[in-house]
């Protein structure tokens, strides 16, 4: 029983992988985080994806203030805090959000601030939605660690 | 040359991406150190460090990777430098290449393009 409640947790895993993949939300790439993942860094992923969450924050907060601004001109500026938000986004597997930003990114060369603004607005509608879906992921990871660990109890003897 | 006797620099201001690369080349047995700009690399090399193979980042503060290569190449460091950035325009990649780089690869490494990288470079030659 203890075991069926481990098996049904790594299912519902592989499903909403699924299903973010089959969304386009994530890509091969965040596959390559889970082959790094091994016993001498147990949480890799989600201490990778934690930095990611907490560096991106800090862009798509410089790139809202810097559009916010009443004399904006500065597509310089918000060019180098996307060259960096996509190169981290591509770089968990962030699909979505990747393309965003290159289109944010083609808007910028354009010296587009409505189309900035738009891109923005999506950009930050991806964003969340990636760290929601991740964040379940992780909670049902950590359940599953939980059950699997109630299965085997150490004995002492 | 076995992979598991290179060594290398990850120069890249993304901390994720310093995490993230440092990884890759662990898993495949390059022993790597990171830093954080093109001047830290510069640094690195001043106090007699020197490495198989660099990854530079090409956008970084203080000292991009552009700068960087220039920099390394006219100290006479000979390592195998690849380009590594998110950037796709041929003119972006071209003034990366004209710097002093071996390679250019386009952001997000993988495991696939870094062993085709170090087969390339320390395989044929």
């Amino acid at each position: 029983m203890l075991g069926l409640g481990a098996d049904l947790l790594w299912a519902d895993m592989n499903r909403l992988l699924a299903f973010l993949f089959h969304q386009g939300v994530l890509d091969e790439q965040f596959l390559q985080l889970q082959q790094l993942q091994d016993e001498t860094s147990p949480n890799f992923v989600s201490e990778v994806v934690n930095i990611y969450f907490h560096e991106s924050e800090k862009l798509l907060r410089n790139l809202r203030g810097l559009l916010m601004e009443r004399e904006f001109s500065d597509y310089k500026k918000m060019g180098i805090h996307l060259n960096q938000l996509t190169g981290s986004s591509s770089s968990i597997g962030a699909k979505r959000v990747t393309n965003v930003c290159l289109a944010f990114r083609a808007a910028t060369d354009h010296n587009n601030r409505s189309g900035c603004l738009r891109a923005l607005e999506m950009l930050e509608h991806e964003y969340c939605y990636l760290k929601n879906k991740l964040h379940e992921l992780f909670q049902i990871e950590q359940q599953r660690v939980l059950a699997a660990g109630v299965r085997y109890p150490v004995q002492n003897n | 040359m076995d992979s598991h006797k290179l060594t290398a620099l990850v120069v890249d201001d993304d901390r994720m991406v310093r995490i993230i690369h440092g990884k890759m080349l662990n898993s495949v047995g390059v022993k790597n150190q990171v830093v954080q700009n093109g001047k830290e690399a510069i640094n690195v090399h001043l106090s007699g460090q020197t490495f198989d193979l660099i990854l530079m980042d090409l956008d970084m503060p203080i000292m991009n990777g552009i700068e960087a290569i220039k920099e390394l190449r006219s100290m006479g460091i000979c390592s195998t430098i690849a380009g590594v950035s998110a950037r796709s325009m041929e003119s972006h990649i071209q003034e990366f290449m004209e710097a002093g780089l071996d390679e250019y690869l386009e952001k997000p490494l993988n495991i696939s393009k870094l062993t085709s990288f170090i087969h390339k470079f320390y395989v044929t030659n």
